[in-house]
């Protein structure tokens, strides 16, 4: 695994791209000719594009061994890791040295070693792991216990993993971009064989898995002023504008008899949502389509469709009973064609994509009513579409997306094609925002590990005329901050911590920040009676007294104003 | 009876009438060491290690200063006070106060493993001690100074192979004078930042032989390549780098011990030195103190005082303003 680990440490290290891309290829290229390692090659590329193995080892068990092994009061790990922000980095850097040292391949560990700890119990676990991390050299501690936790993220986009094996076996992206698809599943186990189906020479291409996705085409976002649209994106009717869909976003296969659905994350997803099947069915051999999966009741426009919120109480479910299908029933909006008859037509022009899916879905809908297709919004001018993007939220949408009509459909975030319009746009409605004060912090993990970051925001629950108001809590947030400014909430909180719960410190509120959500829904859980989605900071209000901030009502406001 | 008292000046002795290393302007200051937090200005009159005299001159001006060697005993009102090595940066001190047999140590900033630069430390047998506690966290476990010195010289090596020039953030007295005796000047030049320079002629001053360096001004890129520059951790991002066309830069700290401040600090590197003891020295250095009371001040205070406090010592926390809780520059 040593090989691996310092690649880690490495990647870990890197601030640049390039530097991070070198790394990578310094790793893989020996390897590409090296068969014999191509097991350990097909793990590391798995865990590298982002594969999450299951946690091998629950988190009771490292902690038993971060206090037996140490000799550690349990309070003191705790504070320890309180400070770290990560398990796996806090028993790294506990425990004492190793005692012998041995280089285990790295397919044994992900192969043999630590899927055989799941068939064990607790002192069976135990046992074993307080034998395995005593034979581990510090440098390659803290990748083991992640492996063992499920948790091993490496700092890198899978398109620079995919750069780098374009560049160590002289294939070129798209072909790799193509064979990466669904690689990471999860469960997979991997080995030699899908390693060499990755790098095998172009000419000697297997054939594909059929039923496997495309890699999907990313939209930017659009940070232009209305003012600056018609120079740099020239007239509205160069683009084709949809609604931006708040659901998930899918490829939907049918060949072959079979069909197979795909979430953007390269998940499959088909079991989730057997009410595809009808779909599926509906379509003619050969297309894939582009789409997203959506909770809506029959007959109802795709103009009204149902909010994230609920398709996630669909996918939080394990088992999904014939009432779930009737109450939360889904469909999939389709935007774009990416093969019909069994031919990609991924090279063609975006309008004529659009046409060839439209005349698809008006013949397949006439079977599947839960296939719709997403509907075009048109304006003459930049202002005009921009006033139908502020209906957005009116139908359950986040926006608009905003497509060059001539556009191939790329892969990744890549411009598609030479010109400027060879991309996609989201054009996303400005975050509702509310004045919140902060009153509960919390260290953090990863990046912002033993700075108080996370935080827990209130609102009042009345306006200041009420002398008996209170500061009701209704959103956590941790992101937004630079990191001087989280330095510098670092500093303030330390200094007014009223109280510490564990990990926890609540403290005197004196901070107002502005705290931006992509929507609100009402809640029953929670206290304020309102749930929010992504919440985050825009913006610190120094200027903004604690008295000043944002009340229920302001909150309630936004919900009955089509916040959900 | 408490000889070391905390007043809201600072950490005060009363039958001496002095304070130790006093955040508020006072009479009478005895300092440990020169770092910023420690030696404050606007004091009547200062007493420190002889080496620290001219870190406290250059730093607060004229000033009323007298210097003393380690072990050399002052008594004055029935107080006999010493000062002894504390090891963590040149000058620095513990201050052992004694008082009708009764003896207390404020130990300032210290750490334990030799490092070349200065008197290592110390350990002092008393009755009370006061003890840091910047790094007072088990996670905190340093590898010895020479693994991390042969660290920094593989990325210096590999670096000037690379046509990248090496710049290494360290505070400008004492970590980056330890950076500059650990490193091996074949590999080539060193430069040091205007912040850095003035504090190595104190140090070469003393006694310390660190390795020749300049400053980097007005040289040919081609020669900046392969040099080594250390640089005060605010040089980070400043316009005084842009001199050098590509660069690799690494932080060195203590704190670079976690994976979180290593990438928060953006740099390319973090190397794993500190002047302060890790967890094991601290609690090594207060058990061989034969210390009962112990009083803990800036860092993880409420951590160590519970630890201590299990191991059946009398131990408090004492609110000085030291250091910064977390992230101090100086660490």
């Amino acid at each position: 695994m040593r090989a691996f680990a310092d690649l880690y440490r490495e990647l870990d290290s890197a601030t640049a791209t390039r530097h991070k891309i070198e790394a990578l290829k310094a790793y893989l290229a020996p390897i590409v000719g090296e068969p014999a390692r191509w097991d350990e090659a097909a793990w590391a590329v798995y865990l590298l594009s982002g594969g999450k193995p299951k946690q091998m080892i629950p988190t009771r068990i490292l902690r038993r061994l971060a206090t037996q092994a140490t000799g550690l009061p349990e309070w003191l790990v705790e504070e320890s890791y309180q400070n770290v922000g990560d398990l796996a980095e806090t028993l790294s850097l506990l425990l004492p040295p190793a005692r012998s040292s041995e280089d285990v391949p790295l397919e044994i560990w992900m192969s043999e070693r630590l899927p055989a700890l799941r068939k064990l119990d607790d002192d069976g676990r135990y046992a074993r792991l307080a034998a395995y991390a005593d034979a581990l050299e510090d440098a390659d501690r803290l990748v083991f216990f992640k492996l063992t936790t499920g948790s091993l993220r490496v700092g890198v986009a899978k398109g620079q993993v995919v750069q780098a094996l374009a560049e160590a076996t002289g294939l070129d992206r798209a072909t790799i971009a193509q064979r990466l698809m669904g690689y990471t599943q999860a469960g997979r186990a991997v080995g030699g064989p899908d390693f060499a189906a990755l790098v095998a020479s172009a000419d000697t291409e297997t054939a594909p898995d059929d039923l496997r996705p495309y890699p999907f085409f990313l939209a930017h976002q659009l940070n232009f002023t209305l003012d600056e649209l018609p120079e740099k994106l020239g007239p509205p009717q160069d683009w084709i504008a949809e609604w931006k869909f708040d659901g998930i976003r899918g490829q939907l296969i049918r060949r072959g008899g079979d069909w197979r659905l795909w979430s953007r994350g390269e998940e499959l997803i088909s079991e989730a949502f057997p009410d595809m099947a009808a779909i599926a069915a509906a379509l003619p051999d050969g297309c894939t389509l582009d789409g997203e999966i959506v909770v809506a009741q029959a007959g109802v426009e795709v103009e009204g469709v149902e909010a994230f919120a609920k398709l996630q109480q669909r996918l939080n479910r394990k088992v999904l009973t014939d009432r779930h299908l009737a109450e939360l029933p889904v469909a999939f909006i389709a935007y774009d064609l990416l093969a019909e008859h069994g031919e990609d037509v991924r090279a063609r022009p975006q309008h004529e994509r659009r046409e060839r899916l439209t005349r698809l879905v008006r013949a397949a809908q006439l079977h599947a009513p839960a296939l719709r297709l997403s509907p075009r919004v048109e304006a003459s001018d930049w202002p005009g579409l921009m006033a139908q993007r502020l209906r957005a939220r009116d139908i359950g949408a986040e926006g608009l997306m905003l497509k060059g009509r001539d556009a191939p459909y790329g892969a990744g975030r890549r411009r598609s094609g030479p010109r400027s319009g060879d991309l996609w746009f989201k054009w996303k409605v400005d975050p509702m925002a509310v004045d919140a004060v902060l009153i509960y912090a919390q260290k953090g993990h990863g990046r912002r590990s033993g700075v108080y970051s996370d935080y827990t925001f209130a609102v009042w629950s009345g306006p200041v005329e009420q002398n008996s108001r209170t500061l009701v809590p209704f959103a956590k947030a941790y992101s937004g901050l630079t990191d001087e400014e989280m330095r510098e909430v670092d500093a303030v909180i330390r200094r007014t911590t009223v109280e510490s719960f564990g990990p926890v410190r609540s403290v005197k509120p004196t901070l107002v920040f502005e705290l931006g959500f992509e929507g609100l829904a009402p809640s029953k859980r929670h206290k304020s009676g309102v749930a929010t989605r992504f919440p985050r900071m825009l913006r610190w209000r120094r200027d903004k007294p604690v008295e000043e901030a944002d009340t229920l009502g302001d909150l309630q406001a936004l919900l009955a104003g089509g916040g959900a | 009876m408490s000889l070391i008292v905390a007043r809201p000046e600072g950490l005060y002795c009363p039958p001496g009438d002095f304070y130790i290393d006093p955040w508020r302007p006072v009479a009478r200051a005895v300092i440990t060491h020169g770092h910023g937090d420690h030696a404050r200005f606007g004091s009547g009159r200062y007493m420190c290690h002889a080496d620290s005299v001219p870190i406290l001159r250059r730093r607060l001006g004229e000033i009323a200063v007298e210097g003393v060697a380690y072990g050399q005993a002052i008594e004055r009102d029935a107080v006999r006070v010493s000062l002894h090595p504390a090891g963590h940066i040149l000058g620095s001190a513990q201050i052992r106060v004694e008082h009708k047999g009764e003896v207390w140590v404020a130990s300032g900033d210290y750490k334990i493993e030799p490092d070349g630069t200065c008197a290592p430390f110390e350990p002092i047998r008393c009755h009370g001690f006061i003890s840091e506690s910047t790094f007072g966290l088990p996670i905190y476990r340093w590898r010895p100074q020479a693994e991390i010195g042969a660290e920094i010289n593989r990325w210096w090596r590999d670096n000037a192979e690379a046509g990248r020039t090496s710049v290494v953030y360290a505070y400008s007295l004492g970590k980056a004078q330890r950076v500059l005796a650990m490193v091996d000047p074949t590999i080539g030049p060193i430069f040091s930042h205007g912040a850095v320079e003035p504090m190595n002629a104190i140090y070469r001053e003393a006694g310390v032989a660190l390795p020749p360096t300049s400053s980097p001004a007005g040289l040919p890129k081609a020669e900046l390549a392969r040099a080594l520059v250390v640089a005060p951790p605010s040089a980070a991002g400043s316009p005084w780098l842009k001199r050098f066309p590509h660069y690799a830069d690494a932080f060195a700290s203590g704190w670079m011990q976690v994976r979180g401040n290593r990438r928060r600090r953006g740099v390319d590197r973090g190397f794993v030195l500190s002047d302060h003891a890790d967890w094991a020295g601290l609690n090594a250095a207060i058990d061989a103190t034969g210390a009962s009371r112990v009083l803990v001040t800036h860092g993880s205070i409420a951590t160590l005082v519970r630890y201590l406090r299990e191991r059946g010592l009398d131990a408090s926390g004492v609110q000085a303003e030291y250091g910064e809780e977390d992230l101090g520059e100086a660490a």
